[in-house]
């Protein structure tokens, strides 16, 4: 019996141990500066807050830490969707004004690799900007920094909160140099093709409602010319 | 050590994230392609309606933000559901007026299987739908080029249950078409 015990011991011994490893590992994660960061190009700058409660809507399974709002919105429950959350906001340029909306819809992804430090989300981003035209984003997150150095501190936490400042990019591709894809839809946008960057700074993190005061930053870089080409003409259906 | 191996293995061998995948309907095209329909029934799958001057009551408390700039832009969020009527997906929908033109785009997001960009045609067909492009794609999607009708049906079951209606939108996915060398 105590060979079984001590077995078990060993077993949870080393499951923590190797959690902890992972955790604390200095050498995952901690990107590296956006390529955006230092473009010569052009580039559209906007941002909106990360907190669920100053969106126009915050919606999710209704049993994750951030609880959508309005209270009464329709929850995502059924199981294909059930890992899906979606967000409705205002994006803002850079003096702070506001320049349109944004949807959000992201999707926990498949391809999740802890081992390697890859806590994946799939996303995309529609924002509309009134006088200028539409976007579609395409992106991957790897939120496995953003988890490491908030979410799993503030679980630490006796108060259950995390403060602080945390700066980092979400975006990890599908771009080779880990940026998004950026698709033009209308206005000035149309036919263009580029690429963009999602950021998020957060300062305040809580268990029960997660993040409090944090702010997203949507970088997306002005190509010279349209890269698109255009195609008038709409498949015949019959 | 046999904790950690144990551990690192779990991890390395179970999926983190198996996400639910509904049964695709998808037929083949008369002249080449893959035809999914998807529809959304009204008011039940709306979980957004974004609007200035809307009504609050029928948005369950959602505010569009007061501003000038956002006046003639609205936009919508729904639950999809696929042929069969099962819940697949999450569906946005942009309208906005831009030079005395309608621009509309439509996002239909299936977790499991990537995402759909559409940019509308601005004027309807003369049986009322909306004709439109696929702009981009994801995952599944990303290696398709393809079009979407979009139309309003009027629910004439009777039925006392029985939403509004619904939004049908029939996609045909085709391959991008590619230079010949």
């Amino acid at each position: 019996m105590k060979y079984v015990i001590a077995l078990l011991l060993g077993l949870v011994t080393g499951a923590f141990l190797f959690a902890a490893g992972l955790i604390f590992n200095p050498f995952s994660g901690e990107r590296a500066l956006s390529p955006l960061s230092v473009t010569d190009a052009q580039t559209v700058t906007l941002s909106y807050s990360a907190a669920a409660s100053d969106a126009i809507v915050f919606t999710n399974d209704g049993e994750s830490s951030t609880k959508p709002y309005p209270e009464k919105v329709l929850q995502l429950w059924e199981a294909p969707i059930r890992q899906t959350w979606a967000l409705a906001t205002v994006m803002r340029d850079a003096r702070n004004e506001t320049a349109g909306y944004g949807i959000k819809l992201s999707s926990l992804s498949e391809s999740t690799r802890l081992l390697a430090g890859q806590a994946t989300v799939n996303s995309v981003w529609y924002v509309y900007l009134p006088g200028r035209g539409g976007l579609f984003i395409e992106q991957t997150e790897n939120y496995w920094d953003y988890i490491r150095n908030i979410v799993l501190p503030a679980y630490r936490s006796a108060a259950d909160i995390w403060k602080g400042t945390w700066r980092g990019n979400m975006t990890s591709g599908p771009g080779a140099l880990g940026t998004a894809k950026v698709v033009g839809s209308s206005g000035e946008f149309a036919n263009m093709q580029t690429d963009g960057v999602e950021s998020l700074a957060v300062n305040v993190w809580r268990v029960d409602s997660g993040p409090i005061a944090a702010d997203g930053t949507l970088l997306i870089e002005l190509p010279n010319q349209s890269t698109l080409p255009e195609e008038d003409t709409l498949l015949e259906l019959d | 050590m046999l904790g950690i191996a144990a551990t690192a293995g779990a991890l390395y061998a179970l999926p983190l994230v198996d996400q639910h995948r509904e049964v695709s309907y998808i037929s083949v095209a008369p002249n080449g392609g893959n035809r999914e329909s998807f529809h959304i029934n009204i008011p039940v799958d709306r979980v957004m309606v974004g609007a200035a001057e809307q009504s609050t009551a029928s948005t369950a408390g959602v505010d569009w933000p007061e501003d000038e700039i956002l006046a003639a832009a609205s936009a919508e969020m729904f639950k999809l559901r696929n042929e069969r009527g099962d819940v697949v997906g999450v569906a946005a929908r942009a309208v906005a007026r831009e030079d005395d033109t309608d621009v509309i785009d439509w996002v239909l997001h299936l977790p499991a299987r990537g995402t759909l960009f559409f940019n509308m045609q601005a004027a309807p067909q003369e049986s009322g739908s909306r004709l439109g492009r696929l702009r981009s794609g994801t995952q599944e999607f990303e290696p398709l080029s393809g079009t979407v009708v979009e139309r309003w049906v009027v629910d004439q079951s009777g039925d006392e249950d029985a939403p509004d209606g619904r939004i049908e939108l029939l996609a045909t996915y085709v391959g991008k078409l590619e230079p010949v060398e």
